[in-house]
């Protein structure tokens, strides 16, 4: 199946009944499945008039309590970054969808995975922090889209998954979960009519009274201290005795692995760390996989974000190297390979 | 093969690979083929990725610009009308979907005209590609792409697969449904594509190289 689809598939059987979106090069098929198969599936698709006017109506759909997704790539995730940042505010779930393409500006319309300072850094204005994942593959982008609409509903907090137009738009075979039949209680908190019988909720995120702001925050953070401690996630691959550990995630960690996989076979110790949760950063996990390496190549479709997270988590206590490719340039696992190759001899 | 050869699918059924395997054949055999990258839906995965595969056996490829340029406006850029009557074999791989397939329905009068004998459009299925499992669901999908490119289908090409994870044994498992489509369609069974590596023994089997891939599988 089609990555873009199967996101939507995934979306579907994940209990989501409303998706707003506009469509935008390389993630329009998401948008169109939702339209042919949503209304089937007792939900509503709606095209909205922009990428505005969507996330918007994923925070009104969100504030009833209905599970709400929107998607979009590079460019129109800009555009949704304020309404992600009052959901942020108003401690709304929702899955937001990037699928990646290169930038800045308009850019081009291959994939790029230059958006990760925005997802994992500076999603929006205020103090707040929204949980992204990073698949690679078809079948990881419907197990996360679940796991994704899970953790929005628990944390109450936007969640988003960070694709690229090569995930999005390759075919590989997949495997789907049953449907969600039975969907968190939202009752205590939800705007779904009270019918007279209780106190109406009220979602909102403004707040004129600084000290309740700042209470309100704190409270925030104190989730997302949870969350760091217990929702990140890691592949490590031939890390146990890798003397050069390769950084990357999504689609570029594909390539990382193929050429780690080459790697080896030249006899050279190499290892792949995939992070699959991009905030929080698996620091625990990056510290484990380079237990007894020396040196760590950063691979990204990128001119180098994760490679900042990277130094951070290791506390430069590795010489961190980077290698990117960006502007919707995939790089290759011989481009990747002739980079370890360098750091080994280098070492020798 | 006719002379022209159009190829239609779901998105993701195989066209492009397909096109690229039958123009191949016919260069490697030393006729004059023009592919024409009619994808402008989709900027991914389409047969102007070829292009030098194409120079090297002598293959001319007509597409347009779409994928090089930062602009989401889909545009033909070249003169399918006239290539259909100059010399050699014309392959079209045709976009995704009945969204795909629109353009196509600005050429159906001047394919009109055409000899019936030297044009095929051929309807590409995956038996294992989700929305198209069912032979229902197949063949809604050859309607909607035969009303927008106001053209009628004249085979069926099954193209069953699972990616990287193809065995002989998910080729043969898929060769009734291709019958199927066929017997429901009122259309003949053009033929069923398989792996070259993999031994399965069809009586109209097409082998094919897996030339659509991303990246890292080598």
């Amino acid at each position: 199946m089609k990555g873009n689809e199967a996101l939507a598939e995934a979306a579907i059987r994940a209990g989501c009944k409303c998706f707003f979106g506009y469509p935008i090069t390389p993630q329009t098929e998401l948008s169109a499945y939702m339209a042919k198969r949503m209304e089937k599936s007792g939900g509503v698709f709606l095209q909205a008039e922009s990428e505005i006017a969507a996330i918007n109506m994923v925070l009104g759909a969100a504030s009833t309590g209905v599970r709400a997704m929107t998607s979009s790539s590079s460019p129109g995730v800009s555009l949704k970054a304020e309404g992600i940042s009052y959901m942020a505010g108003s401690d709304l779930p929702a899955v937001i969808i990037n699928v990646q393409r290169g930038g800045p500006g308009l850019g081009s319309i291959q994939p790029a995975q230059s958006d990760y300072y925005q997802a994992t850094h500076a999603m929006g204005h205020g103090d707040f922090h929204i949980l992204v994942y990073a698949p690679c593959s078809v079948q990881e982008m419907v197990d996360v889209v679940m796991l994704a609409f899970d953790k929005a509903d628990q944390y109450r907090i936007p969640v988003m998954i960070l694709a690229d137009g090569l995930l999005g738009q390759m075919m590989e075979p997949v495997t789907f979960p049953e449907p969600r039949t039975e969907l968190p209680d939202k009752s205590d908190w939800a705007a779904c009519g009270h019918g007279g019988k209780r106190e109406h909720h009220v979602i909102n995120s403004l707040y004129l009274d600084a000290p309740l702001l700042e209470a309100k925050v704190q409270e925030r953070f104190k989730r997302y201290a949870v969350i760091e401690e217990t929702e990140t996630d890691a592949e490590l691959y031939c890390c146990g005795d890798a003397e050069i550990v390769v950084t990357a995630y999504g689609a570029s960690a594909r390539v990382a692995k193929s050429a780690v996989t080459a790697a080896r076979r030249k006899g050279i110790q190499a290892g792949l760390f995939r992070p699959k949760t991009l905030w929080p950063f698996p620091k625990k996990e990056l510290c484990e996989a380079t237990k007894h390496a020396k040196q760590i190549l950063d691979v990204e479709m990128s001119m180098g974000q994760m490679v900042d997270d990277v130094r951070l988590a290791t506390e430069c206590r590795l010489p961190v190297a980077f290698f990117g490719r960006t502007g919707g340039v995939i790089p290759t696992p011989e481009e990747v390979l002739a980079e370890i190759e360098k750091l080994a001899g280098g070492a020798e | 093969m006719k002379k022209i050869t159009i190829i239609t699918g779901h998105y993701g059924s195989g066209k492009t690979n397909l096109s690229v395997n039958l123009a191949l054949k016919l260069a490697d055999a030393g006729e004059k083929v023009t592919v024409v990258d009619f994808d402008i839906v989709n900027p991914y995965f389409r047969t102007a990725d070829f292009r030098s595969l194409f120079e090297a056996h002598g293959i001319t490829l007509a597409a347009s610009m779409y994928a090089n340029t930062s602009l989401d406006i889909p545009a033909i850029s070249f003169d399918m009308e006239r290539m259909a009557y100059e010399e050699g074999y014309l392959i079209v791989d045709v976009g995704g979907d009945d969204a795909g397939a629109i353009g196509l329905g600005r050429y159906a009068p001047a394919f009109a005209d055409y000899m019936p004998d030297q044009l095929d459009m051929w309807y590409v299925v995956n038996r294992y590609r989700y929305l198209t499992e069912a032979p229902e669901e197949a063949l809604t999908l050859m309607g909607e792409i035969e009303t927008v490119s106001r053209m009628r289908h004249t085979g069926i090409v099954n193209n069953s697969n699972l990616g990287s994870e193809t065995t002989a044994q998910t080729i043969l498992d898929a060769v009734p449904y291709g019958e199927t489509v066929s017997r429901q369609a009122h259309l003949p069974l053009v033929g069923t594509t398989y792996r070259k590596d993999l031994s399965v023994d069809l009586k109209d089997g097409i082998p094919v190289e897996v030339y659509v891939k991303p990246v890292w599988e080598s």
